[in-house]
């Protein structure tokens, strides 16, 4: 069973989160973005096979939004922290 | 067919024909499919029968219906929620309905009816919402109610007992199962002798563009130059689509399933519930065949979890109390490619010469004669055929999605 360390609580099991999708930060200056700009946001996905940099959400537990590193095929998780104003998406 | 068993029968040891063959691997093909399963297979197939394209490649880096082809739950419907998604599927289920006959290979499609539970209000209303717009497109489906669901499916529990009871059901009597093996080797059979190349063992590891249009492909077997290049590898797209610098709206989810022991018949309609995740049909050597919604997370692994058997069985004896001493036997899962409307992505994409035939998700083995049919015309025209239109790459960009999820979300 795959264990993840929430940074509150520690390492708890899977089934204890929610996935969060990819970290995929909204876009600045919303009213000046094209249609298609926001297509990339919403809809756009990199889906990566390897390491991928993502939310989790600690949901029976203390309730965190939280990020961690995992690789998509092995599932291991290299890293798990909280969120910070300057977190830049992962690059391709 | 069975003439063909009679006379195999009367021959001796002599070994049956191979129903295609390894052939060496040309360095350029017109059109390069990547990804062996039923899609790829199916469009190989039409580019020959329909536009006598046969310089062809089929490129699989495992065996052919290694993907979701063969690894799913085959049930076959036509019963969706857009107007656009039943006219599409409802060709698919024509053209499996003559498949038999047309490709002389027996794919055993049984037509036994599909069911979908309703336990609450809210699935009525779209349930009441489906059959209407399936009935204005000519396909039989209809809200029914426990008197008849009861003879339809007489071990179903639809008492007040279980916490969410069933209160009707959409039924669909075309819809049905059929042997998915059968359908990869009827395409890859009819491939082979019209022409195409099926390379299995072969893996595409990178894709060359020069100036937006495709040049050809990298693979563990050496450069191939394409003219055009087909994306069928439905979980593995995005690695693909990556290649060619192309971006997609998917996320590559497994979806498990499962099998018990076999039982005698008692269970003669698929049945879906979409509140419980889990659908069910009964197999011609009578084992249970299963399955729930996608795992919880993104991932490319194929592990089987503990999660999943212990909620596809609690939700089972919801339905099937009496199935309790009964014993599961194998547990597997597949890769699906699910998009943000539950809906496909079919055709022509920024890159020339690049089409995609992806975001199948865990509903698209029942599209594959109709996804081959049209992507092949898409191929052979370099234009986007009108079925297919509403499921164009361009409609992120242009917001304009094909909201599917309320009949394709667990309902296969
Ligand atoms: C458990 C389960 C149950 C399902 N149940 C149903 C159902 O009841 N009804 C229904 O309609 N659909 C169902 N589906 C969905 C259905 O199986 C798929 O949508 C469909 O099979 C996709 O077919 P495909 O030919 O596009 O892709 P696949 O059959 O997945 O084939 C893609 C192929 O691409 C190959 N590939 C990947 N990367 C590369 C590369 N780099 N180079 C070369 N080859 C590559 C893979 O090895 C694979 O063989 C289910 C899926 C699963 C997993
Ligand atoms: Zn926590």
């Amino acid at each position: 069973m795959l264990l993840i360390d929430c940074p509150n609580c520690g390492r708890r099991s899977v089934q204890e989160y929610n996935y969060g999708g990819e970290y995929n930060p909204r876009p600045e200056n919303a009213m000046e973005r094209t249609d298609v700009e926001w297509a990339e946001y919403i809809y756009m996905r990199d889906n990566k096979w390897g390491l991928q940099k993502e939310w989790w959400y600690h949901q029976s537990g203390c309730g965190l939004w939280f990020l961690a590193e995992r690789h998509t095929q092995s599932n291991e998780v290299l890293k798990t922290y909280f969120w910070q104003k300057n977190d830049v998406p992962q690059g391709k | 067919m069975s003439w063909k068993l009679i006379k195999q029968a009367l021959n001796g040891s002599k070994p049956l024909p191979r129903m295609w063959h390894e052939r060496p691997i040309k360095n350029s093909y017109d059109v390069v499919i990547i990804g062996g399963g039923a899609h790829g297979l199916a469009c190989a197939y039409y580019l020959i029968k329909d536009h006598g394209i046969t310089d062809v490649a089929v490129l699989e880096q495992s065996y052919i219906g290694a993907g979701g082809s063969g690894r799913n739950t085959t049930i076959i419907r036509s019963n969706y929620l857009t107007p656009e998604g039943v006219q599409f599927y409802d060709e698919s289920l024509k053209l499996y309905e003559q498949m038999s006959i047309d490709l002389d290979y027996n794919v055993m499609f049984s037509q036994r009816g599909h069911l979908t539970l309703a336990h609450t209000d809210g699935s009525i209303r779209t349930m009441r919402r489906r059959a209407e717009v399936n009935q204005i497109q000519g396909v039989d489906t209809r809200l029914i109610f426990p008197d008849e669901i009861k003879k339809l499916a007489p071990y179903l529990d639809v008492s007040d007992r279980p916490r969410f009871p069933i209160l009707a059901a959409l039924y669909h009597p075309p819809g049905g199962v059929i042997r998915h093996d059968a359908v990869v080797w009827a395409y890859a059979h009819h491939a082979d002798a019209g022409g195409a190349h099926i390379h299995q063992g072969v893996r595409v590891k990178d894709i060359r563009v020069t100036n937006g249009v495709v040049n050809g492909v990298e693979t563990t077997h050496g450069y191939i130059k394409a003219g055009a290049i087909l994306n069928a590898t439905a979980g593995w797209c995005t690695t693909i689509a990556d290649m060619a610098g192309v971006r997609l709206p998917i996320t590559t989810f497994p979806l498990q399933a499962s099998v018990t022991e076999a039982l005698k018949p008692f269970l003669n309609v698929v049945v879906v519930s979409g509140s419980l995740h889990v659908y069910v049909s009964q197999t011609d050597r009578g084992e249970l065949i299963m399955g729930a919604s996608v795992d919880p997370f993104a991932q490319y692994n194929m592990r089987g979890s503990l999660a999943y058997l212990e909620g596809i069985g609690g939700h089972m004896l919801e339905l099937f109390p009496m199935l309790s001493k009964v014993s599961m036997r194998r547990q597997w899962a597949g890769l699906c490619d699910m998009t943000p409307d539950y809906s496909p992505i079919m055709g022509v994409t920024p890159v020339e010469g690049f089409y995609v035939d992806v975001g199948w998700g865990t509903y698209g083995f029942k599209a594959s004669p109709i996804a081959g049919k049209t992507l092949a015309e898409a191929i052979a025209t370099r234009s986007t055929p009108e079925l297919i239109r509403p499921f164009r790459y361009s409609r992120f960009n242009e917001h304009a999605l094909v909201g599917e999820k309320g009949a394709a979300a667990v309902g296969h």
